[in-house]
């Protein structure tokens, strides 16, 4: 493999990467701490919805977003030719 | 048969707790013996072909100890919001794990953590600090979950907590010594199944009890059943407030606080040598990707659980005991009292329990481990739910324990023996000191849990911050940075994880002062717990700062670099 396909695979990645940590960060950190008192006036069910980012969904999301990478990954290495 | 049955329902909570410990203890034998190491790769890295759902399990069950188990849905129960920083916090370093870390350092292909650090910064001394700061956060962590052991045993079996602690060494030391990684491996796929099942079904029994829904997820945010037509939560906020506690929904930790704590157990989670090390144990780097979202997806199963119990257990609670006549308290409440896990003192003699915020008041302390070991018996459950509940406890201690045990064997035998000591130890002799130094451990850790120094258990949570302050920040940048050399990666270890300790020492300890100083002198408003994310920052800084000033690291070392970076040709962790 060559030096350039290995920068190119480097590059995506790195961009995917930024953009899962992103949606990281902002259900959690976001959503869950410093928007919670916003986010808490919305109600979903019970649930204030400040208080369940923190409780709940920042850990589904979190969850979701590695498969997310997984399947960018797979999808990733077999463009470039690293996949086996 | 039906007089079989009939007498199942009979047998009592002992009968049942011997039945059920002593099955699951028969299985985690059983396949220590099956799952016997035969070489260093096998007792490091379970031979390096583990299949992803495999090491997802064993990775879930490595990761959730005792703490997670018993004391996390209590700690959450007294703490409302403000328990979010464990359950982001335990949860969200995964999601670093798989992007940043796991398939870099699965493609590296070496058995430790410090392997890495001493390779990619071409030093011994780098290889030292690594071996140093993994042994201080695991030894940590360790005496906490032989205590663990101890108190689980003691509370169900009724033996003291030293017996307890000395049968959960024996039983460590058997599938770890004889079986290394692979042992621990397959014994913790076990734990993993145990330990889901106990915490699962009496959350579903009280999730329907209180609310008729039977996934404790949904039945957090549903109205109560007993027809008032009232969210849960919101009767919960009511019932905090009337008795003088801030809104169970609000929490009472800064803001700043909660941030600092929740991104140091994030990072120290994607930075502790027993998890990374799990990552070793799969066959490709996809594989690595993969496990660490299984093993997310098993841990998440309980801890968006553990919030729901927690809601449930305290709504309960107080409905069961606030102002509550002392002559009719329900039998657990006697029950618990005579191990002292629950206090009365009727401070206005009036019979009456008051439990109030008020401590001059407060009438009723109740420990947090409470919510999960006496829900079964406050829910009314069934006697083999109690039991369950003891061997679930005993099979997260345990798991993580033997996690642990074998990070702190292989820096010995591995990191300091054979790769700085003694190299030229053959194979087999490598092996025998793997062996030897997890019996030193088993027996460190089990003296640790029997008499635990006054500062382990302030101490254990603190294991995270180190390290975040330590492996992490130069983890990354090793793999990230690729001009990121020895001197820079040395200098910011040692600086992240000495402000860590000083930090620590004097918030967390008191040790410089006279009396321990008050909240209002932290730094920033930011606890101890919270301090690793400072430590992580100032390693950060000093590593890259040091970097500028001095050379950059050999052509080799970059060559590595770029190396990890791709997945193809992962190959097994291979002897070296």
């Amino acid at each position: 493999m060559t030096t350039n396909n290995a920068k190119a695979y480097w590059r995506e990645n790195i961009k995917y990467v930024l953009i899962l940590l992103a949606i990281w960060f902002l259900v959690s950190y976001g959503a869950g701490i410093l928007l919670k008192e916003e986010l808490n006036a919305i109600k979903i069910g019970g649930f204030k919805l400040g208080f369940w980012f923190a409780q709940q969904g920042s850990m589904y999301v979190f969850v979701i977003l590695i498969f997310v990478y997984v399947k960018l990954m797979n999808n990733l290495d077999k463009k470039y030719g690293y996949d086996e | 048969m039906m007089n079989k049955i009939f007498f199942l329902a009979q047998l009592d909570v002992q009968t049942w707790t011997y039945i059920l410990v002593g099955i699951t203890f028969t299985i985690y034998i059983g396949i220590a013996i099956w799952s016997r190491a035969g070489s260093t790769k096998d007792f490091y890295v379970a031979g390096g072909g583990v299949s992803p759902l495999a090491n997802g399990m064993a990775t879930a069950a490595d990761w959730m100890s005792a703490a997670s188990f018993i004391s996390m849905a209590g700690i959450i129960s007294f703490a409302g919001y403000d328990g979010a920083v464990y359950l982001m916090g335990w949860t969200g370093g995964y999601v670093l794990l798989a992007l940043l870390l796991a398939p870099y350092l699965r493609k590296f292909g070496k058995f430790t953590v410090p392997d890495f650090i001493g390779d990619r910064y071409y030093s011994k001394t780098a290889r030292i600090v690594a071996v140093f700061c993994a042994l201080l956060v695991s030894f940590t962590y360790v005496a906490g979950q032989m205590r663990g052991v101890g108190i689980v045993f003691s509370r169900f079996l009724e033996v003291d907590i030293n017996t307890g602690v000395i049968i959960g060494m024996l039983i460590v030391l058997f599938y770890a010594v004889l079986g290394g990684m692979k042992g621990i491996t397959y014994t913790q796929v076990a734990q993993y199944c145990v330990l889901i099942f106990a915490f699962m079904v009496p959350a579903i029994f009280i999730s329907i009890q209180m609310t008729g829904n039977p996934i404790p997820q949904l039945g957090f945010g549903a109205e109560l059943s007993d027809g008032s037509g009232t969210y849960l939560l919101d009767k919960l906020d009511g019932l905090s407030t009337e008795l003088g506690f801030s809104e169970y929904t609000e929490g009472s930790k800064s803001t700043i606080d909660v941030f600092a704590i929740t991104l140091a157990l994030m990072v120290g989670t994607a930075g502790l040598p027993h998890v990374i090390v799990r990552f070793f144990t799969v066959k490709r780097v996809k594989d690595a990707r993969k496990s660490a979202g299984i093993a997310l997806l098993l841990i998440v199963i309980l801890y968006t659980t553990a919030p729901a119990v927690a809601a449930f257990a305290r709504t309960n609670m107080i409905e069961t005991v606030s102002n509550q006549s002392y002559a009719n308290v329900p039998e657990w409440f006697k029950k618990w009292e005579t191990t002292g896990l629950i206090k009365f003192e009727d401070k206005n003699n009036d019979g009456l329990i008051s439990y109030v915020a008020d401590e001059a008041k407060n009438e009723l302390t109740v420990d947090r481990d409470i919510m999960v070991l006496a829900n079964p018996e406050i829910a009314k459950l069934p006697n083999w739910v109690i039991a369950l509940v003891a061997a679930g406890g005993l099979a997260a201690a345990l798991s993580t324990a033997a996690g642990l045990l074998l990070v702190i064997s292989s820096s010995v035998s591995h990191d300091l023996i054979k790769k700085i000591l003694k190299p030229s130890i053959s194979e087999k002799g490598e092996l025998v000191a793997a062996r030897l130094s997890a019996v030193g451990a088993v027996c460190v850790a089990g003296y640790f849990g029997i008499n635990p120094p006054g500062f382990v258990a302030a101490v254990v949570a603190l294991a995270f911050g180190l390290a975040a302050a330590s492996f992490f920040p130069a983890i990354i940048l090793g793999i990230f940075y690729k001009r990121m050399n020895k001197e820079g990666a040395i200098a910011g270890m040692i600086v992240g994880i000495v402000s860590m300790l000083l930090y620590m020492m004097k918030y967390k300890l008191g040790w410089f002062d006279d009396v321990l100083p008050d909240k209002s002198q932290w730094w920033f408003g930011i606890s101890p717990e919270g301090f690793g994310t400072i430590a992580m920052l100032l390693n950060f800084i000093v590593s890259i700062t040091i970097m500028k000033f001095t050379k950059a690291p050999p052509q080799e070392v970059q060559d590595i670099v770029e190396h990890i970076r791709i997945p193809s040709g992962a190959g097994e962790a291979v002897q070296h």
